[in-house]
Formats: C-alpha cells, sequence, structure tokens
C-alpha cells in the first residue's frame, strides 16, 4: 500500500473536486462546510487574503472586481483567444499584454501594487483548497495529486494545469482526460466490454470520446470537441437577453455594472438549472439602485434559445464517430458527464446522435472525479478493484511542424494512442550554423497560422560544421500526459543539443518555481493565522458564555474553590489569548472547559425545569438551547 | 522469439533496443499477419510497458518504460493497417514511394508546382471525364444551380473508384502472398537472389502508387460532393 496519498481532483470550470480510492470504490472528499462541490470561484476579500468557493461567491456580486470565475476559460490562453469571454467578465486584464504572453489578471484596487495573477496561480489556490479538505480529512500531508483534463485540451493547456498544480504544492503524476476518468469510474461499476461513447459538456468546454472497453482496457479510440463551448455560453446568451431587455424597457445600460451583471448572472443560473425540472419559471432580480426586472421564461422559449449552442456538439460527436469508423449503432452506451447534461434538450439531442437513451446512473457532477481518483490508485501500485485496469488514451491533435512555405508537416495524427513519438532530421544552411529553430504546432489544418503554436524551440550548441553536414535527430514524444517532450542529438558528433522552449501562453520554469514559493511562505502564514484567529474566536465564545453563567442562579451553587479555579483559569485564557501560540490558546480554553464542566451541569438543570415551567430556552439565556451538549461548547461555525 | 523489452523473470522494463517495428513485436518481416494475435501482443506488452503501471518504478526504468511504450505505440498503429504495414517494409527495404518521397515535396513546395503524380495508364479516360464533371460542379455551385443528375453521375463514379481501390488491396495481398514465401525461404537457409527482392517490391510499388492515386481522387470527390 502507498505510504502516501494519492488523490483525484477534477479542476472544473464551474466546481472542483477531490476525491480518493476508498477501499472498493472512490469517494469524493468534502470541504469543511460539507459540500462535495468547491464553486471555482476566488476572490480577494477586505484583508486582500484570497477566499476560495462557497464563500468567495459573495464577493461575485458585492466586489465583482474583485473575484474570478470559471477561470478554466483562460489557462493557456492569450490575449486574443479570450476576446468573447471578456464580455462579461467583471475583472481586469493587466494592461501591458502582449501576444503569445501568459494573461495576467489584475484584482482589487492599485494598493496592491503591481500584484497581477496568472490562470495557473488562480486556478493553483483552487487546488491548494482541494489540498487542504485532502489534508484535513485524512488527517496528514497530501503531495501527489491526478488532475483531470477536457480531453480537446492543447499542450498549452494541459502544461498550464500541470503548473498549476506546482505551484499548489503537489506532484502532478498524471493528467487524466475528463471522458476516459468518466469511463473508468463507469467501467468498475459496470465491468462490462464494449464500446462507450463519453458526452461530457461542463461549464466551459465539451468533449466527446469513443472508447473501447474490455478485459480492465481502456481504450481510446477517438476523441472530439470544443474547449470554448459549455453551460457558460447558455448563461452569456441568456445575459445578454437580460441586458438587451432592461436597455429596451428600463432605459438602463447595466452592462458597466459588474454588481448588475453578476446579479442578473446569478438569476439566469437559478433559472436554467429550475427548467430542466419546470416548464415555467420567472427570473427576478434586484438591480442595482431598487429597479426590478421580471420577466418569464418557459422552457419552450429556453430551448429554442439554446438550440444553437447546443447543436454545435454535432459536428465533433460526427467527427469522432467517423474518425472511428463506427456507426451510431456499433455504440453499447452513451455515458453522460457534466452539469450542462441535465437539460433535457441536450438528452433529447444525445438520444437523437447515438440513436439510443443515454446512461444517467452516474452522478454528472462527481463522476470524472471519482474516475481521477480511480486513475490515482492505479499509479500507486493498484489495489483488488482496480488490479487488472489500465487506461491507453489518444492525442485529441495532430502535432506539426512549420515548414517552408508557411505550411504544416503533421508528424503525429491526432487520436494516435500515447506515449507516441516521431523523429526528424535536420540539418543547417549556413557553415557553423549553431543554433536551428524549430515551430511546432498544433491542429487539422495545413497552413501553420491556421494551426495553433504550441512552441518555438531554439536547438542550441550544435557542433561548427560545414553547410549541410550537420545531421540532428530530433525526438518528439507525447507523453502519458499528452504533452510534447522534445530531445534532439547530433549525429556526427553524437552531442546532446540544448533545447530552450519558448511556451507559447505560458509560463516558464523559473516563473513557476518563483511562484511556487510565494505560495508556499504565504499558505504556511495563512494556516498558521487562521488557527490563531479560530482559536481566539473560540476563546471569547467560552469567556462569554462563562459570564452569563456567573449572572445565573447555578453560579451560586458552586464551592469557593470551584470559583477560585474557575477564575484562575479564566484569567490564564485571557492572558494567552492575546499572544500568537493557538495550540496554548487551546490548551486554555480545554482547562476551563473541564473547570466549569459542573457549572455547565447545574445551568443545563435550570434550564430543563425553567422550560417545563413554560419558559423558551432564549428567555432561560440558554444560547443554543438543549440541543449543545455543553453550554460552553465549541460553538458551531457555518 | 521477441525483443526483450522486459525481463521475463522479475518483469522489469529494459532499456528500449534500437528495433525495427516488426522485431519489436517478435515477428518476421511477412506481410499477412494475425490480426487477433497482434491485437493480444499489444495489449499484453502494454501492461507491461506502459508508464502509468510502472509509476512505482525507479526514474531510469519509468524513463525506459516511457520510451518503450511509445516505439509499442507507433509499432502497433503501423502494422494493424495492411497499407501502412506494406509502406513501412519497403522502407526498411530501401524504397520510397514517389509520393511519401520528401524531397519531391520539398521540391514542389518552393517551387509552387503540384507535385507530379503519374495517372495509372487504365485510368486516363475516365480520371480525364471525371475532371470535366468536377469543374462542371463547380462552376454549377458557384451560380448556385443544382443539377441533381449530375451529382448522381458523379457519385457513381466515386462508388466505382472505391470499388478499383479495393481491388487494388487485393492485388497487393497477392504480392505480400509471394513476398512471404521469399522470407520463408530465407529464414529455412535457402538462398533468395537480389532481383527476386527488387522485383516483388517493385510490384508492391506500383500497386501502392496507383492505389494511393485513386485514393486521393477518391477524397477529392467526396469534399467536392460535400462543399
Amino acid at each position: 500500500m502507498a505510504t502516501d496519498r494519492i488523490v483525484g481532483i477534477d479542476l472544473g470550470t464551474t466546481n472542483s473536486l477531490v476525491a480518493f480510492m476508498q477501499g472498493e470504490s472512490p469517494v469524493v472528499i468534502p470541504g469543511d462546510d460539507g459540500s462535495n462541490l468547491v464553486p471555482s470561484v476566488v476572490a480577494l476579500d477586505e484583508n486582500d487574503q484570497p477566499v476560495i468557493g462557497n464563500a468567495a461567491r459573495k464577493y461575485l456580486t458585492e466586489t465583482p472586481e474583485r473575484a474570478v470565475y470559471s477561470i478554466k476559460r483562460l489557462m493557456g490562453r492569450g490575449v486574443d483567444d479570450i476576446q468573447d469571454e471578456l464580455k462579461f467578465f467583471p475583472f481586469h486584464l493587466a494592461e501591458d499584454l502582449q501576444p503569445g504572453e501568459v494573461i495576467r489578471i489584475r484584482l482589487g484596487e492599485e494598493k496592491l501594487g503591481d500584484k497581477t495573477f496568472t490562470p495557473p496561480e488562480i486556478s493553483a489556490l483552487i487546488l491548494r483548497q482541494l489540498k487542504r479538505n485532502a489534508e484535513r480529512f485524512f488527517g496528514a500531508q497530501v503531495t501527489k495529486a491526478v488532475i483531470t483534463v477536457p480531453a480537446y485540451f492543447n499542450d498549452a493547456q494541459r502544461q498550464a494545469t500541470k503548473d498549476a498544480g506546482r505551484i499548489a504544492g503537489l506532484e502532478v503524476l498524471r493528467l487524466v482526460n475528463e471522458p476516459t476518468a468518466a469511463s473508468l469510474a463507469y467501467g468498475l461499476d459496470k465491468k462490462q466490454n464494449g464500446i462507450v461513447a463519453v458526452y461530457d459538456l461542463g461549464g466551459g468546454t465539451f468533449d466527446i470520446s469513443i472508447l473501447k472497453l474490455h478485459d480492465g482496457i481502456f481504450e481510446v479510440i477517438s476523441t472530439n470537441g470544443d474547449t470554448h463551448l459549455g453551460g457558460d455560453d447558455i448563461d452569456n446568451l441568456l445575459i445578454t437577453i437580460a441586458l438587451d431587455d432592461t436597455l429596451g424597457d428600463l432605459g438602463v445600460d447595466l452592462r458597466r455594472s459588474g454588481e448588475a451583471v453578476q446579479a442578473i448572472r446569478n438569476a439566469v443560473i437559478e433559472a436554467k438549472i429550475a427548467l430542466s425540472s419546470q416548464t415555467l419559471v420567472k427570473l427576478d432580480v434586484v438591480l442595482p439602485g431598487g429597479k426590478r426586472y421580471l420577466r418569464e421564461v418557459t422552457r419552450e422559449q429556453f430551448e429554442k434559445l439554446i438550440q444553437p449552442i447546443i447543436d454545435r456538439t454535432i459536428g465533433p460527436c460526427k467527427q469522432a464517430l467517423k474518425d472511428a469508423g463506427l456507426k451510431p449503432e456499433q455504440i453499447d452506451e452513451v455515458v453522460l458527464v457534466g452539469g450542462s447534461t441535465r437539460i433535457p434538450k441536450v438528452r433529447a439531442l444525445v438520444k437523437e446522435l447515438f440513436h439510443r437513451e443515454p446512461h444517467t446512473d452516474l452522478n454528472p457532477d462527481e463522476v470524472v472525479a471519482l474516475g481521477a481518483a480511480v486513475q490515482a490508485n492505479i499509479l500507486g501500485g493498484g489495489s483488488e478493484a482496480t488490479e487488472n485496469m489500465l487506461l491507453l488514451d489518444v492525442t485529441p491533435l495532430s502535432l506539426g511542424i512549420e515548414v517552408a512555405g508557411g505550411v504544416t508537416d503533421k508528424i503525429i495524427l491526432r487520436n494516435s494512442t500515447i506515449p507516441a513519438s516521431a523523429t526528424q532530421f535536420y540539418t543547417t544552411q549556413v557553415d557553423g550554423q549553431a543554433n536551428v529553430a524549430i515551430h511546432v504546432l498544433q491542429g487539422e489544418r495545413e497552413l501553420a497560422k491556421d494551426c495553433r503554436s504550441l512552441a518555438r524551440f531554439d536547438l542550441k550548441g550544435i557542433p561548427p560544421m560545414a553547410a549541410g553536414m550537420a545531421r540532428i535527430e530530433v525526438k518528439f514524444l507525447i507523453d502519458a500526459n499528452g504533452i510534447l517532450n522534445v530531445s534532439a542529438r547530433e549525429q556526427r558528433s553524437g552531442k546532446e543539443a540544448e533545447i530552450q522552449v519558448q511556451p507559447s501562453y505560458g509560463l516558464t520554469d523559473e516563473q513557476v518555481e518563483s511562484m511556487i514559493l510565494d505560495s508556499f511562505d504565504s499558505a504556511e502564514e495563512d494556516f498558521r493565522q487562521r488557527q490563531v484567529i479560530e482559536a481566539r474566536n473560540e476563546a471569547d465564545t467560552i469567556l462569554a458564555a462563562l459570564d452569563k453563567g456567573k449572572k445565573s442562579p447555578a453560579w451560586g451553587h458552586l464551592t469557593t474553590d470551584e470559583k477560585k479555579k474557575i477564575a484562575k483559569m479564566e484569567k490564564a485564557l485571557i492572558a494567552v489569548k492575546a499572544e500568537d501560540d493557538y495550540q496554548a490558546i487551546r490548551k486554555a480554553i480545554d482547562a476551563l472547559n473541564q473547570g466549569t464542566t459542573r457549572l455547565a451541569e447545574l445551568m443545563m438543570d435550570s434550564a430543563v425545569s425553567t422550560a417545563l415551567k413554560g419558559k423558551t430556552m432564549d428567555e432561560a439565556d440558554m444560547g443554543e438551547g438543549p440541543t449543545a451538549p455543553h453550554p460552553m461548547a465549541k460553538a458551531e461555525f457555518e | 522469439m521477441r525483443a526483450v523489452n522486459f525481463c521475463e523473470a522479475c518483469g522489469k522494463v529494459q532499456p528500449p533496443a534500437p528495433v525495427d517495428y516488426f522485431a519489436f513485436f517478435g515477428l518476421p518481416r511477412k506481410l499477412n499477419l494475425d490480426d487477433a494475435a497482434l491485437e493480444k501482443d499489444f495489449y499484453q506488452l502494454s501492461r507491461k510497458l506502459h508508464p502509468d503501471l510502472n509509476s512505482q518504478a525507479g526514474t531510469q526504468e519509468q524513463e525506459w518504460s516511457l520510451q518503450q511504450s511509445s516505439l509499442l505505440n507507433d509499432a502497433h498503429r503501423i502494422l494493424k493497417d495492411p497499407i501502412k504495414r506494406t509502406e513501412y517494409l519497403l522502407k526498411l527495404e530501401g524504397v520510397e514511394l514517389e509520393e511519401q518521397s520528401k524531397t519531391a515535396t520539398e521540391q514542389a513546395r518552393s517551387s509552387g508546382e503540384a507535385k507530379k503524380q503519374i495517372v495509372p495508364p487504365d485510368l486516363l479516360e475516365e480520371v480525364f471525364e471525371l475532371n470535366v464533371q468536377l469543374e462542371e460542379l463547380r462552376m454549377q455551385k458557384k451560380i448556385g444551380e443544382d443539377d441533381p443528375a449530375l451529382i448522381e453521375e458523379i457519385g457513381r463514379q466515386k462508388l466505382e473508384l472505391e470499388g478499383k481501390r479495393d481491388a487494388l488491396l487485393h492485388e497487393l495481398q497477392g504480392h505480400w502472398k509471394m513476398w512471404d514465401g521469399m522470407i520463408q525461404r530465407e529464414q529455412n537457409g535457402q538462398p533468395v537472389s537480389e532481383e527476386e527482392r527488387k522485383y516483388l517490391c517493385d510490384k508492391m510499388v506500383d500497386v501502392l502508387n496507383r492505389r494511393n492515386y485513386i485514393r486521393n481522387l477518391v477524397r477529392d470527390v467526396s469534399e467536392a460532393l460535400e462543399n
């Protein structure tokens, strides 16, 4: 059994989850609020401290320019790619962004100085939250994880996800494609052989994967998708309509108001979800300034509106089937993944495409995290439940090199099983040439300018030779994470060429390193600070309860000795509370708790008898009432 | 007789050796292949070599496992497809198809001309007629007209071409038999002449070139019909 627990993480556009394999089955680890889902929302609070998840959501409507959601849509992308997304995002980008550069976001006011955040840093905050949830659950450190990514994510997007893991202090053992992870959860459950299609429509991305399952091997045959398509697009469509409405009816252009847009967004999302089970819903938004926006939406109207969006999933599905050489009838099962697949119209579309009812037993919000946990288990050496399981995934996009004439020369085709490699030979044009530049691309188009720039490699340190004499063997290897690795060797001299990578839209190794240190320092400090604050809050609660106790009739029943002891402990607690040592504070709290047990019992008795006389608990001044086991016990923080 | 990619005794991954794809699977350079056996071997080797199942091993082994499994996947991809398998074997024998020729491609790109593709003589008339029809179709589409009769006729031609393309695979498989026989004799220690080798290679190159031509034509027709 592995000594280090490896967790599986679904880093989603809308929600994130962490899970692990508990015996025979994977299980989601809840946060300290008891929720399995951590909203992928990050905000800065009044003290410029990061707040993540449910707690961050209120900042979206109150101080939207200090909050970020759907950061996944910005991972591995440049400023030109996200113009659509920017329309409704309330935060601001740094002013001096260059093309090809990683995006930087400014949260908060200028007093933060030049503090901007890159998408991997924001994602790292979410990952750190999940890491802490897992550590709290296990009572032990967690440093290794499997993180899922959309199957259609390109190299830059995958690298950004890996960087985020590293910044959060996690060793990312594997990136797993989301549909493949879902199939693992499904296959573990069903244990049947066959051909499975996974239709994954999440908050920001769409993936369709076709897999062959047999004897524990999960082999992806083909995959396709759209990384610019998801529930968010449906939301944005409805927001646009609401904004047009308010402009028309109320004569107010709310686009400028971050608060208004976010309030509308909340209402629109609620309505969208409600329409999956109701046929009529009423939008009722209180706008800043007091005006109200009211609108009824029927399911029919909603379906008509979103048809063009969900129709965009048809093309990729047909292409995936074509690439697999299969007809819809040959698919044994269609598995639905992602919150957006709850929409009845989406299910109807899937049924029409694949000529069968989709499989809806698995929770579409959790299945990816559960699958990641299964893969984590396999990587950790496996267990009885997973001993025969192996994932064989593919690269979703063709890999090419730019050659003379601006054309792409494809060297690894899409849907090739990974790890996969290709070898190319290069030579020099000029006598003594020491460098060779290679531009690597991803995509299916003929021209380099229509493909996605993956990176520019500079092969350095080629030994001086006459032009055309050097024979440089360059090996392109796509690893099991779907990420490209390049190595080069000049054959005549046998010298390994030094490779310098200029990642497009990405961070260099040095940048990631520097971010890790920052993150760690503040994490430790944050953690410690929070412990102190929590301990002080508890101390205050118990001291306040003690004050009440002193005023109650029960106090009179204590002996002088007991009262003296209590006074001593109270004084000690007050003294240590002013300091920074949270462990000392807790010790003092425990001591005072112990010392006041009898007082509490007496107060309890009197409260009960008061109640029996017809008074309420409030009137008896009991605070939490009879359900609290000890009036001076820890308060439940919500 | 299999290339040693992992140790049978202790199961550990071995450093990858520079072998060709046939040797990797422990197969002779024969063109007829048991598809089911190849698939079975592929899965078996995947279980031994895949990085996921070697994550507990040392760094060196993990590196080897990455190299080995990419070699495994590359080899499987090429060997399981009859056309790719034949092209690969010919490459091993030092023969290059005219379509694949890198130099020809580069020359074509820099001169801006289309790469020369020899039209198979028995198709000359058909190809000429088809090109005329395709041009007509393009003109019609430009002005927005639709001629269902023309589209039907082109569709019929496409089906005929697809038939020819598939028939060529059968012809190729005939040559496979000859080739495999030759390899078997070689394995038995009998002498095999350079002429025989070259003759069989040339035959297969010829079939592949003709098939490639028809395949490209079918693709062009499909595109024209779809747009």
